[in-house]
């Protein structure tokens, strides 16, 4: 069982990584936007399993915090990446 | 019983592996933002459920397993509404794409 | 080589790559990006190294609000970003090079020869855990054991605020800080503001109050609480308060204030500044502990609010 849990940890982890070149390279702001996301589900998934594994039942309290501060990150990205497109003369609208 | 609980998590886990699998192949291989945030958005937080749901049976009590599925339930929350703000910024740079 | 060195292995090169990617790239808005996923990635290397009150606040200082204070930094350089295109001279880029070089193999060095097994006070520390009460080693020493050192660090937090007020411009002084957000209050950000604050205020609570017997404590705890309410202000929900109103700074000195009437009392009744008598101790350290979860709360939000820019009339 902690053999398989480990060597879902690390699939999941070299999932993440390549997820991180893919994101981060990407053309624009908005593919850039995704990485908070990405370490939102994909990061958290090695936390808990890797909690499980190592026999650290906190990890799960990490996770939590983890989880609302990846959403603001995203917010926040979004936020400050909309005052960037007004600035530059796009249309601004509205967050609907 | 504890033979059905592990049972539980390989399948789970399995799972959820497989999803975050093809959440990263979709961010590898689709063209355009819109379509990779897609990808993101719906696979990775499948797999995050799977992963979730696996690791239910290995917990310690009521209290650990409210705390796993609250954390799936906020990053559920947070990935529909922040997918869809991407996409807006997406959009608005791709000046309607 | 098993499973778990092969994981640790990838997740350091996984951090590195990151890490070296954000130093890399010249575009400031991406170097941010990196720089918040590095931070919420290290919080994974800290739990694999068994310090989860370091990854709880990795998590939530050095991962997001500590980012999103860069972020903010970052959108107002936009405009000068654009002047300064002259790199330094390649004397000074390799001088620079040679000297990072060199302070990396020094640290590499000092870690490769630490004696082993490390000397430590951990095991006092645990051994002492009967002078609160509480259990988690880290809370004892960061409440009871050097409590001084945590005081002081929250005068240090208020002096920051205060510095950041002073950048107010006349007009503004005393205003409300940042710009007053927009969104459509039936659309999906007032959504997520007015679902997920109240969870993560709890979320927020439950870090503090499980700081006594596991990992957790007050200042995780007032990061999240933080979080929540800039989100409710980036929203658009709620406007910012203007900085010179009363109930503001006196939530804001209510922490540090709270410790230092401890402190005294310790003084004054018992047998040094700071001495918690043995029957008190418990209480007395968690009502510091609410008292400093308000003003950690308060400060953190104001400073990643920013100066104060428009005026508190309107």
């Amino acid at each position: 069982m902690t053999e398989f849990l480990t060597a879902a940890v690390g699939l999941i982890l070299a999932m993440l990584g390549l997820g991180l070149v893919s994101i981060l390279r990407g053309p624009t702001d908005a593919d850039r936007m995704m990485a908070a996301q990405l370490i939102g589900t994909a990061g958290i998934s090695v936390l808990l399993l890797l909690g499980t594994v190592t026999g650290v039942p906190a990890a799960v309290d990490v996770a939590l915090i983890l989880a609302l501060l990846a959403t603001f990150a995203s917010i926040a990205f979004v936020k400050k990446g909309l005052s960037r497109l007004e600035t530059d003369g796009a249309d601004p609208g509205e967050d609907r | 019983m504890s033979v059905a609980r592990d049972i539980i998590t390989v399948a789970g886990v399995s799972a959820g592996v497989f999803f975050f699998f093809a959440g990263t192949v979709g961010l590898l291989r689709f063209p355009d933002t819109l379509t990779r945030l897609h990808a993101l958005s719906k696979a990775d937080n499948l797999g995050l459920g799977f992963v979730v749901l696996g690791l239910l049976p290995q917990t310690g009590g009521l209290r650990d397993g409210l705390k796993l599925i609250s954390i799936w339930m906020f990053v559920l929350l947070a990935g529909a509404t922040v997918s869809q703000l991407i996409a807006r910024t997406a959009r608005q740079s791709g000046s309607g794409k | 080589m098993n499973i778990a060195t092969v994981f640790e292995i990838a997740l350091a090169a996984v951090v590195l790559g990151l890490a070296i990617w954000t130093i890399a790239v010249p575009d400031t808005y991406s170097a941010t990006v990196g720089f918040i996923a590095y931070g919420l990635l290290v919080a994974l290397i800290w739990v694999r190294l068994d310090a989860v009150d370091v990854a709880l606040t990795e998590a939530a200082i050095g991962g997001g609000l500590g980012g999103v204070v860069l972020l903010g930094a970052a959108a107002r350089l936009r405009d000068t970003e654009a002047m300064t295109t002259e790199r330094p001279s390649l004397i000074v880029r390799l001088s620079a090079a040679i000297l990072s070089a060199a302070i990396a193999a020094a640290l590499a060095v000092t870690i490769l020869l630490l004696p082993d097994p490390a000397p430590t006070l951990a095991p006092s520390v645990v051994a002492n855990a009967g002078a609160t009460g509480m259990t988690n080693p880290v809370t004892n020493v960061l409440m009871a054991f050097r409590g001084m050192d945590t005081m002081l660090e929250k005068v240090v937090l208020l002096l920051a605020i205060v510095g950041v007020w002073s950048l107010a411009s006349d007009q503004a002084w005393g205003g409300r800080p940042g710009p007053r957000h927009q969104a459509d209050p039936n659309g999906v950000l007032a959504f997520l503001a007015r679902l997920l604050p109240p969870a993560g205020i709890v979320v927020g609570i439950y870090i503090l109050w499980t700081g006594a017997d596991h990992p957790g404590g007050a200042f995780q705890g007032g990061a999240v609480l933080a979080s929540m309410w800039l989100l409710v202000i980036m929203a658009g929900l709620v406007d910012t308060p203007p900085v010179r109103s009363r109930w503001l700074r006196l939530i804001l000195v209510g922490g540090p204030g709270l410790f230092l009437a401890v402190g005294l009392g310790g003084l004054c009744f018992g047998s040094a500044f700071l001495a918690y008598p043995v029957a008190f101790a418990k209480p007395l350290i968690l009502s510091i502990e609410v008292a400093m979860l308000l003003t950690i709360a308060t400060t953190l939000g104001l400073l990643l609010a920013g100066a104060p820019e428009r005026s508190a009339e309107r």
